[in-house]
């Protein structure tokens, strides 16, 4: 399981990243794993504002559809527009240039909520053991 | 898949092997008193006499196999070929379920990839899917579907007064809750789509390019409902700028059949195929490189999007879609195009010698195809009723029950299926009326 140390962690395994002023989004490793091969990402629209835990858009691989929720609260400054091309980018370079969304946040200090590189991977691990 | 029975030996090894006597014993839950209860029914007939019984009650009926049908108004009598049942009534195809298993379904998915492929010939759009019920929940799906394509924010759908006024109910039922408002409205940025029916309810045939132009200029999509027998003949909604072309595909080899099973073909760009409802079937190759089809892009389904789904239709028309594809495959593109130039001519025909008629006169008001609206000197009822009673002959639509403004006009259909001799009757009958 690969990890963005930089990065902190959501709920529904989003992940967020500090650029600047800006906020970049994306789904972990252990979450492009679990989906298998995917096939298409839908991304709102640039000026979208969402609140924490809203749902921003879907990631459909070959055997499931699953929802993307905001990790912090924002307006949607940017979507990654290679993924409409190139969707496997998510499972090959999901920290990178899988990203999905760029906002500007709405409350920066929700980023101290979310759960460290470190926490994260805890939690992953006991969850897999005890599956 | 074969069907394969079962031996009485079979079972009883099954019966033995869950450790029950009989198949009784399964059903001992249900209590006694409903299992066979009194019916009170008279005995039973034999085969021979309920035939005689049935055949008397069928016998009162008045079909259109019986005289002249100049009836159309969004379901039409079109000559179904030969051919078309005995491909239907092959076992393979008219007991087959849905193609879940591609392994054991190439033939049913080869038969749906081939009807989707001769829609998109016959509408000039891109993708089609494999059907819908029927052309008013085809096109109350493509309403939803430019809805989705604009992520809801959208919530005005235009819908042109002279759409078959069923299909304008039917996507109110449809669309209830979702918070719509259809109607005739202007086009603004709060329009998701703008319906349009080729040729109209009223059998007009209009340059669709100033409503695409206008319908695109604010942002929304065009649907077109189209006829796809008048597709032989005319331009495809395609090169007018559609983006959803649907439509009823009855008239293509399925019979009028009272009302039903009827057929909804859908087809639009590649661009808004994620949003497209219904089911898809694709071109694949298997793991030895030989092409194969399967169902795709399932994901827009209920069965795994759930309350996020394009829509809740789990299904397609199988057999009717089937029947279409038959039928297509059999006319092919001269084919097509003969039985709307015959649809065609014999309208054009008619409505030059009913025009003729004193007391009738005809409603000018540019090309058509093979359906006209007649204005008539007495209640539409009244001239159905005595071409119906003296004639055997049935009459068109009566607009009046749509159009407060159309009392007393009839909109009179003919097709391929109607000889001179009939329309020469119809003319006949109508000059008796003012007489």
């Amino acid at each position: 399981m690969k990890l963005d140390q930089e990065a902190r962690y959501a709920e529904n395994h989003e992940w967020a990243r500090w650029d600047g002023k800006e906020i970049v989004c994306g789904i972990s490793d252990h979450a492009q794993e679990s989906l298998s091969d995917v096939v298409y990402v839908e991304l709102p629209d640039e000026g979208d504002e969402f609140e924490k835990g809203d749902t921003f858009g879907v990631v459909e691989s070959v055997k499931a559809a699953s929802d993307l929720y905001m990790p912090m609260g924002g307006e949607i400054i940017a979507t990654n527009e290679d993924l409409e091309d190139a969707p496997e980018l998510v499972n090959q370079a999901p920290y990178g240039a899988g990203w999905m969304i760029r906002i500007a946040p709405s409350d920066p200090s929700e980023f101290d909520d979310l759960a460290t590189a470190r926490d994260y991977e805890a939690r992953i691990t006991e969850e897999e053991g005890e599956a | 898949m074969p069907y394969i029975s079962h031996s009485d030996a079979d079972r009883r090894a099954m019966l033995a092997a869950i450790g029950v006597q009989s198949v009784e014993e399964l059903f001992a839950d249900v209590p006694a008193h409903v299992c066979f209860p009194d019916l009170n029914l008279p005995p039973a007939l034999s085969e021979i006499e309920a035939r005689w019984e049935l055949g008397s009650l069928a016998g009162a009926n008045f079909t259109t196999a019986d005289g002249p049908c100049f009836l159309g108004a969004g379901a039409y009598r079109h000559f179904v070929p030969a051919v078309v049942d005995a491909v239907l009534r092959r076992g393979e195809f008219y007991t087959a379920y849905t193609p879940y298993q591609p392994e054991v379904s190439q033939g049913t998915l080869q038969a749906i990839f081939e009807y989707q492929t001769m829609i998109c010939a016959l509408t000039g759009m891109d993708v089609s899917n494999a059907s819908h019920y029927d052309g008013a929940t085809a096109t109350a799906e493509a309403v939803i579907t430019a809805v989705n394509v604009h992520r809801m924010k959208r919530r005005k759908a235009a819908f042109s007064p002279y759409v078959h006024p069923e299909y304008r109910a039917v996507l109110r039922t449809y669309t209830q809750g979702m918070g719509l408002e259809v109607g005739d409205q202007e086009l603004d940025n709060e329009t998701a789509c703008l319906v349009v029916q080729y040729p109209d309810f009223f059998g007009r045939v209009k340059d669709l390019t100033p409503l695409a132009e206008a319908a695109h200029a604010a942002g929304a999509l065009l649907i077109v409902v189209a006829n796809p027998i008048a597709l032989g003949l005319l331009r495809p909604p395609s090169e007018f700028g559609a983006d959803i072309v649907v439509g009823e595909g009855q008239g293509m080899g399925a019979g009028l059949n009272f009302g039903g099973p009827y057929l909804g073909f859908f087809a639009t760009r590649e661009e808004y195929v994620r949003r497209m409802a219904g089911r898809l079937v694709g071109q694949t190759v298997d793991t030895e490189g030989k092409r194969g089809f399967v169902l795709t892009l399932s994901t827009r389904e209920q069965h795994i999007r759930r309350e996020k789904a394009t829509s809740n239709i789990c299904t397609n028309q199988g057999l009717v879609a089937l029947a279409a594809a038959v039928y297509m495959a059999t006319l092919g593109r001269c084919g097509m195009r003969q039985v709307a130039e015959l649809c065609y001519h014999r309208a054009h025909y008619a409505r030059r010698r009913i025009g003729e008629i004193d007391g009738f006169s005809v409603v000018e008001d540019g090309p058509f195809f093979n359906e006209f609206v007649v204005r008539c000197p007495c209640p539409v009822s009244e001239v159905n009723e005595y071409l119906l009673a003296e004639w055997g002959i049935i009459g068109g639509y009566d607009l009046g029950r749509d159009y407060v403004d159309l009392d007393g006009h009839m909109l009179l259909c003919v097709t391929e299926m109607n000889p001179r001799e009939e329309v020469d009757m119809l003319v006949e009958a109508l000059e008796e009326v003012t007489a």
